[in-house]
């Protein structure tokens, strides 16, 4: 095992000259979000909300996203990172850090999570660290050591090549193994995940539950003090009334617009619309296990019969573009050269009657019961679906369950077709191929496909091996091959992303996962 | 009175065995559970599942689940939320005051406008203005407090400017929690503005949840004081020459309001419910909120905690206004 140590640019820290003008009022950035967190410890969670209110503004990990997510070894069994020096943490009432961020902390984070006898591997009933067992990051580090106090290493079980995106990763947020000492010692260990330290942009001031979530500049943030003074998150669960906040000039910027009201944001010169292809995919899924679906060719019939355009139009007004793989365009290795299956009934009954089913057939579709950035609207993309199989004799039958009953009862494989999407959380193909339509997925429940190809599944467990980009790149492309010609899903969208921004709002911009970052952002 | 007050609170007993049956069978007929909810796209290996079912002990038969969740309600114990890991018991104290505030604003409203209204229709009957009345009432009573909230934000707000959109208060306050009631809390911080911005926060959830309560007073007491004119005692008061307003505020007035009374503690449940979607539309941090999403995320010891400490409040209210009667009527204390 050979030790390829590289640096990476791994927490730096840029003093900056805190902006000395304090005789100007205090600039306050409102942003109108859309739920209250679950919590302030991102190993805990997965939802976009928590980790956007916790580790977004709070936090840092080993590795930022969209840094270094290119730089592998080329062996990778072992990953050591120097820390950069000079990282200073948050404080607060209960705790004032006496020394910079160092490896203690990255092992303290990482143990917590990894070994279950850790003192704080429980501190409160019903915790997980979801994620982490998640991305099976038990399965790929053995061990983490301490090589000196500014140097870290992984050991790792296999070489796995998306393990440096792993590590950007919300859950591989950096506490302060200092703060979580004294917090023990004082009888409150659970103290460290409701009252956050970390060393990220802002720091936690309070937090009024379904209220309100007040954060501060962090003076000593190595990326260099935010502009802003004050965050605040004004929790507003209601679209229409973010809206009409933003409009107010209750919040400055406000988070998942209805796509029914881009239209008139776009329209009001108070507001900028700011947009980013989302990172996501919306898609219809076979059960290749069920008849007549196990059939190539009516999997096939059916992805030629469904208009995308109409769909895109009246579901995603016009917010989306169609999608033809199971990747985003704005993932490396997207196939592009891929040719999506034309609208054509005529010829998607040819291939019906080929299959051995002239006269159509009869199908279960299941729609999505809740509303997600990939899908706005289940219940009317599946009317539209119906609406275009009806044309070619296929009768479809509507269903949906409550989303734990709809989870529930996909993983037994009781579908016949089922509308499902993902939002990928960390930027690499391999989030999307093995999760989705990986064979170990059809067990756990991501793949409702329940699709098994051993080419496909070759391919990119292939990809998982080797590091160089390009290669992988390549072993992907063969993978969307594969996916486009077996058909084991109907790939509708993408969608593109808004983010309404008031005029006085200077320099902010999205991000391809759907967090919200201030850090950079300053006020007129 | 006594053997009265016993008797009450003899039945606030089965009351209560009642209503935490009924809430544990109902949250676990709904489809789903709150492990299966806390499943998001990727799916939860099996393994995850039955531990954090165990967890949560929901792998025990269902009679052992409703005992302990029973012993431990009697003990203080609510349990913990499955969301947030926190007690409920915590989580329902530190929303309950915004609730409470909100609720007593919208009834406040509902009296100050509702009592004069129904009494003046009365009086006025079958004129222009007891149409009116019982018009805009009718009107009050069918509108969905959705679609009403929504209204007025953009009217009041939006498009005139007089009032905040949602929220508890303006974002520049950061008034700490003494009491969890904002009105007191920006009181007791030295801020002038804190109260001010307090209170034109609570305009619009106001009205908002106190329409329907308004309405339905406004008419019971129309029709109750309807009756009462008609009775002989009445009369008499007016036949011995006492003043309209002597009449009608003390003669008049005092028997109509039993009813009225009643009326306005049941209308506590109706302001609870109520809450839930005024809360959600004006962003205000009360259980009417907190509950909805613990119902959605099948978080059944919120659920189950959130819904029997909002019923002891109906009960207690209950209890009151029955004991009310004996004070506003004295023929109903010897009874």
């Amino acid at each position: 095992m050979k030790n390829r140590g590289f640096t990476l640019k791994a927490l730096a820290a840029t003093a900056l000259l805190a902006c000395a003008g304090a005789s100007f009022a205090a600039k306050t950035l409102v942003y109108c979000s859309e739920g209250s967190p679950e919590g302030f410890n991102p190993q805990f969670f997965t939802t976009g909300t928590t980790l956007d209110a916790s580790s977004v503004p709070m936090f840092n990990r080993l590795v930022e996203f969209d840094l270094g997510t290119t730089t592998v070894a080329p062996d990778g069994m072992a990953y050591t990172f120097k820390l950069r020096p000079g990282v200073k943490f948050h404080s607060n009432e209960k705790f004032k850090p006496t020394r910079d961020f160092n490896a203690d902390d990255v092992l303290f984070s990482y143990n917590r999570m990894a070994d279950p006898n850790h003192p704080f591997a429980k501190t409160s009933p019903g915790q997980t660290f979801a994620y982490f067992e998640d991305m099976g990051m038990k399965s790929i580090v053995d061990h983490i050591e301490k090589v000196d106090a500014m140097t870290v290493r992984f050991v790792m079980k296999k070489p796995e090549a998306p393990f440096m995106a792993n590590l950007a990763m919300d859950f591989m947020s950096v506490q302060s193994a200092e703060y979580a000492d004294k917090m023990k010692a004082a009888g409150t260990p659970e103290v460290i995940d409701r009252e956050p330290i970390g060393t990220g942009p802002f720091q936690f001031v309070s937090y009024q539950k379904d209220a309100v979530i007040r954060y501060k500049a962090h003076d000593g943030f190595w990326g260099g003090r935010p502009k802003i003074d004050n965050l605040v998150y004004a929790i507003t669960t209601d679209a229409s009334v973010r809206y009409a906040k933003l409009k107010t000039g209750e919040c400055h910027v406000m988070a998942f617009p209805k796509p029914a009201d881009v239209a008139a944001m776009k329209a009001d010169a108070n507001i900028n619309m700011v947009s980013q292809q989302g990172l996501n995919v919306g898609y219809i899924a076979f059960n290749v296990e069920k008849k007549p679906f196990d059939n190539k060719l009516v999997r096939q019939a059916l992805n030629m019969s469904v208009n995308k355009k109409a769909i895109l139009d009246s579901v995603f007004q016009g917010a989306g573009q169609p999608a033809k793989n199971p990747i985003p365009p704005t993932l490396w290795s997207y196939d592009d050269k891929i040719k999506e299956y034309p609208y054509d009934p005529a010829k998607a009954k040819e291939l019906l009657a080929k299959a051995g089913y002239p006269n159509g057939t009869e199908v279960e579709l299941w729609y999505l019961p809740v509303t997600r950035p990939y899908n706005p609207d289940g219940k009317r993309m599946a009317e539209l679906i119906q609406a275009d199989w009806e044309k070619i004799g296929v009768k479809t039958k509507l269903l949906t369950f409550e989303w734990g009953e709809y989870r529930k009862r996909s993983k037994t494989g009781e579908q016949h077709v089922m509308m499902f999407g993902w939002s990928g959380d960390n930027g690499d193909p391999d989030n999307f191929f093995v999760p989705l339509l990986g064979c170990a997925a059809v067990k756990g429940g991501g793949n409702v496909a329940r699709w098994c190809n051993k080419d496909f599944e070759d391919a990119i467990q292939k990809a998982k091996l080797v590091t160089k980009q390009a290669e992988r790149a390549a072993l992907y492309m063969k993978a969307q091959e594969i996916a486009h010609e077996e058909a084991p899903w109907i790939p509708i969208a993408h969608s593109v992303r808004f983010d309404p921004v008031r005029k006085e709002v200077i320099g902010y911009k999205m991000d391809a996962t759907a967090h919200h970052y201030f850090h950079k952002v300053d006020l007129k | 009175m006594f053997s009265f007050l016993l008797r009450r609170f003899a039945l606030v007993i089965p009351t209560f065995l009642g209503i935490t049956l009924l809430v544990f069978s109902l949250i676990r007929l709904l489809p789903g559970d709150p492990v299966e909810a806390l499943s998001g796209e990727r799916g939860m290996t099996d393994e995850r599942y039955q531990r954090l079912l165990h967890e949560f002990g929901l792998d025990r038969p269902l009679w052992m689940q409703y005992l302990e969740y029973l012993w431990r309600a009697l003990h203080g114990d609510l349990g913990y939320s499955t969301i947030t890991h926190e007690p409920v018991f915590h989580e329902f104290i530190t929303r309950f005051p915004a609730t409470i505030e909100l609720s007593m604003c919208a009834m406040l409203m509902a009296l100050v406008i509702g009592l004069p209204a129904g009494i003046v229709a009365a009086l006025k009957r079958n004129t222009v203005l007891d149409y009116s009345v019982m018009g805009a009432s009718l009107t009050g009573y069918s509108m969905p407090i959705f679609w009403w909230g929504l209204l007025l934000i953009l009217t009041f707000s939006v498009t005139l400017g007089w009032t905040p959109v949602s929220g508890r208060i303006a974002i520049q306050y950061d008034i700490p929690a003494v009491t969890g009631f904002m009105l007191v809390d920006s009181l007791l911080s030295s801020d002038a503005g804190a109260f001010k911005s307090a209170v034109s926060h609570l305009i619009l959830p106001a009205i908002a949840l106190g329409t329907i309560p308004l309405a339905v007073i406004a008419r019971m007491t129309r029709s109750s004081m309807l009756e009462v004119l008609r009775e002989d005692y009445v009369r008499t008061a007016r036949a011995k020459g006492a003043s309209t307003l002597r009449v009608v505020g003390v003669h008049a007035l005092r028997n109509a309001l039993i009813p009225v009374v009643t009326t306005i503690g049941l209308q506590v449940g109706t302001l609870l419910a109520g809450a839930i979607l005024t809360e959600t539309i004006f962003s205000w941090p009360g259980i009417g909120k907190w509950l909805v999403e613990a119902i959605h995320r099948r978080d059944y010891p919120a659920v189950q905690g959130g819904i029997l400490m909002s019923a002891t409040v109906i009960i207690v209210v209950n209890l009151v206004v029955d004991m009310l009667y004996g004070v506003i009527n004295p023929r109903i204390r010897h009874q």
